[in-house]
């Protein structure tokens, strides 16, 4: 920027009032916010897997939010989960959209052992379990049915003549997840338990990870983008993940979805934004900028009753994001989700980004996904509740979200009234009911928890 | 004779001459111009009826007006991405300059574009990714072609390794390139991608085999005659190695370069792929993820773009081995 030179006094007398009066403004504007400092590191590199939930990194970039924190982030697709994590752990990327159960494994040791962190939750809701074709025709005999069309939610004891069929034809009936510690993972055990299926037990102690240990359904990982091919060509007969898979199924006509995570269990918390405690140490402000960007990106997805979701669509159908068509993603961001093709009902609630404290990182929210670890037996040995907790304290850091949210409030961009409030928040959610099978969740109480489930592990080590 | 007539004598052997001369360009035209075109238009039409009547998951199998199209996106795209990348820059300064207001001695910093790669800059990452692998195999490999083809104790020791190794396939090395990468190289401010080496080291690899076999064979049939000129003019090994084995040993050096490119172009795009290389590899594995409906007709534009650019490196290579060749007298295709 070139700056005129002033030849005359007049002219310079002019250009030092502008200068000054500039300064006086922009000094008076930025007292406020002088308490966040500038990032240390303002070139990020940011990792994601191709599902819809990605969203707020992609709106927080394309809406300039990044930019204005003085981040230039560069978004990168990941190959699989496993890829994401290790380039985490490894530095090649700062941070990534990664699943609630990854930074917890990853700092209690199950996987790669590394102490990751996560500030903000990026969604909730968001995952469905599709069936095949073929099932879904079996279903259909027992699934109750009202003017013409399936009652929802269909429970997984509508599948369990069929799985019983297939134990008896000696075929093993299989079902695709997408990581060992994610959550479609424990929200399809969850589901396939409820229904009296066993989902299998790992023993990890015993050198055995493939959880299917006296299993009835077998499940077993695959990336998210491969899931509808393995459907078709029938390596699986279902499987549990996020959009927008199972919208692609149905347009494919090689599956039908069956039942959405919603439905499983009412808000359930999905994607966290994890980054090494490392670099959260090494730099703060980065991170509570980085956080900032990211709440503000999440509030612009559900603002106005989801009426930016539309253009947030279009964002995620470009071919370095989501890339799949705009139909296709539509389907399930824009307020409904279609079950079997020409079934669509409302589920405005299918994502939530911020809404109902979406973005708030929940201890109580920890403890479930370290429950559900316990319960298949990724963690071998019975754990005291006090490392419960602990865990949660060490993984879940509503601490820089607190500082993000502040420095958003004074700068005016979000309402006191949109966050939790700071005072008094304990992080434990207040026991939860909306489960498919009606047991109840108290976060401050996970052993009672775990004693309350007919399948699962509760003390025994296997 | 008059002059009037040597004059029309002249002018209708000329016009003899001319339209000779014009029935043999014509005849040439013919063969080197239309004949392909007619192979490549005939093709054209059996790929659109083919892919007509295919009908996969993702929709019909796409068909060269697919592929036009497609095209045409890709480069509609790029333009876009190419004012996001101004109105970046814009920005930047706009920031910058307002720091500079606030504080003259402010640490202002201009940074890269972070937007994402176009289609043309992916074809540029893969041709320096595979000139990056070429170079690397060509500088192992043409010396230890010399070594082996000059001594035959050399070769017997080496040859069992050269032929275990010449078989294994860039996807079977990729794993434990990317292991040994990740593992040397440690530095804070890396000049170069991890990815970029790992792709890159994988294609010197497998690429490395064919320019070693020629190197040596061409090498070892060098002329008899020229190696009892070097014994009598006492010639001492690196003069000789560079005045008579080199210069001989040329065209089949050459055929084995040409065989290296085309091999390493082939493995560099499975590399890509792989260790996730922001090139073409990597555009075909993202536009497979993605499943879009116009995903396929994408990756056809890919397969067409590597095609050509195989080509292309080819006929490079055939032209730099026509000008560095002694024996203008000899065919070379």
């Amino acid at each position: 920027m070139q700056f005129s030179k002033a030849h005359t006094f007049t002219d310079r007398l002019f250009s030092c009032v502008k200068v000054s009066l500039t300064l006086a403004l922009l000094i008076n504007g930025t007292t406020a916010i002088a308490e966040l400092g500038e990032p240390e590191k303002d070139q990020l590199r940011f990792g994601f897997i191709k599902l819809t939930d990605m969203a707020p990194i992609a709106v927080a970039y394309e809406n300039g939010y990044f930019e204005d924190e003085g981040l230039y982030v560069t978004i990168e697709a990941q190959a699989n989960w496993k890829v994401l994590l290790d380039g985490v752990i490894d530095g090649r990327l700062d941070g990534a959209h990664m699943l609630a159960g990854q930074p917890l494994a990853a700092t209690i040791g199950y996987g790669t052992k590394a102490h990751i962190v996560t500030p903000f939750s990026m969604d909730l809701n968001g995952n469905a379990i599709t069936v095949s074709n073929n099932i879904w025709e079996q279903m259909k005999e027992y699934v109750p049915v009202e003017d013409g069309k399936p009652v929802h939610p269909i429970k997984a004891d509508y599948m369990k003549p069929i799985v019983d069929k297939f134990t008896e034809a000696g075929k093993p009936f299989k079902v695709g997840m997408v990581f060992p510690v994610s959550t479609h993972n424990y929200e399809l055990r969850y589901w396939l338990a409820a229904g009296n299926i066993h989902p299998g037990y790992y023993a990890p102690h015993k050198g055995d990870s493939s959880g299917t240990l006296n299993a009835q359904a077998l499940l077993s990982v695959t990336p998210p983008p491969q899931m509808p091919a393995t459907l078709e060509a029938g390596t699986i007969q279902g499987y549990c993940v996020g959009e927008p898979w199972n919208q692609q199924a149905v347009f494919k006509g090689i599956g039908v979805p069956v039942i959405t995570d919603y439905e499983i269990w009412k808000n359930n918390p999905e994607k966290v934004f994890g980054m090494t405690k490392e670099f959260t140490e090494q730099y703060p402000n980065t991170t509570a900028r980085v956080v900032k960007a990211l709440i503000r990106a999440a509030k612009w997805l559900d603002e106005n009753d989801n009426a930016n979701r539309p253009a947030a669509v279009k964002i995620l159908a470009q071919s370095n994001y989501v890339g799949a068509d705009y139909d296709v993603i539509a389907n399930s961001m824009t307020g409904t989700f279609e079950y079997e093709k020409g079934d669509k009902r409302s589920v405005p609630d299918f994502n939530v980004f911020f809404r109902h404290f979406a973005t708030y990182p929940f201890y109580s929210d920890a403890v479930w996904y370290l429950t559900q670890m316990r319960r298949w037996g990724q963690i071998s040995k019975p754990k005291p509740d006090q490392w419960y907790f602990d865990v949660a304290a060490s993984v879940y850091r509503p601490d820089i979200y607190k500082t993000a949210a502040m420095e958003l409030i004074e700068e005016g961009l979000v309402s006191a009234a949109e966050f939790p409030d700071f005072a008094s928040e304990s992080g434990y959610r207040a026991p939860q009911k909306e489960f498919i099978d009606e047991v109840v969740y108290d976060g401050t109480q996970p052993n009672a928890y775990l004693k309350k489930f007919s399948i699962g592990l509760k003390d025994e080590v296997l | 004779m008059n002059s009037a007539n040597i004059g029309s004598k002249i002018s209708q052997s000329l016009a003899q001459l001319s339209l000779a001369s014009l029935l043999v360009w014509l005849q040439r035209t013919v063969k080197n111009l239309l004949l392909p075109l007619t192979g490549i238009v005939i093709f054209l039409f059996i790929w659109q009826i083919a892919a007509s009547n295919i009908i996969t998951s993702l929709g019909q199998f796409p068909g060269p007006s697919d592929v036009w199209q497609q095209s045409k996106t890709l480069v509609a795209e790029h333009r876009q991405e190419r004012q996001k990348a101004e109105a970046f820059f814009t920005r930047q300064d706009l920031r910058n300059a307002k720091k500079l207001a606030k504080n003259p001695n402010a640490n202002v910093k201009i940074r890269p574009y972070t937007g994402k790669a176009t289609y043309f800059d992916q074809i540029f990452t893969s041709l320096y990714t595979v000139m990056f692998g070429f170079l690397v195999a060509t500088f192992i490999a043409i010396p230890l072609g010399i070594l082996c083809g000059l001594s035959a104790n050399a070769y017997r020791a080496i040859n069992p390794i050269i032929q275990t190794f010449k078989p294994v396939s860039p996807l079977a090395w990729l794993p434990l390139v990317t292991m040994v990468v990740s593992a040397l190289y440690i530095s804070d401010e890396p000049m170069f991608e991890k990815a970029f080496l790992t792709s890159g080291f994988t294609v010197a690899l497998c690429c490395l085999w064919p320019t070693v076999v020629n190197t040596l064979v061409g090498v070892a049939s060098i002329d008899r005659d020229l190696i009892d000129v070097s014994r009598v003019l006492r010639l001492s090994s690196p003069v000789y190695i560079k005045t008579m084995v080199i210069p001989s040993a040329i065209p089949l050096i050459f055929t084995g370069l040409r065989l290296s490119l085309a091999t390493g172009w082939m493995v560099l795009i499975a590399a890509e792929m792989l260790a996730q290389n922001p090139g073409l590899g990597k555009f075909i594995w993202d536009e497979f993820q993605n499943g879009s409906s116009s995903s396929l007709g994408r990756i056809m534009v890919a397969v067409v773009t590597i095609g050509i650019i195989g080509f292309i490196l080819d006929q490079l290579m055939l032209g730099l081995q026509k000008r560095v060749s002694w024996d203008k007298q000899a065919i070379l295709r």
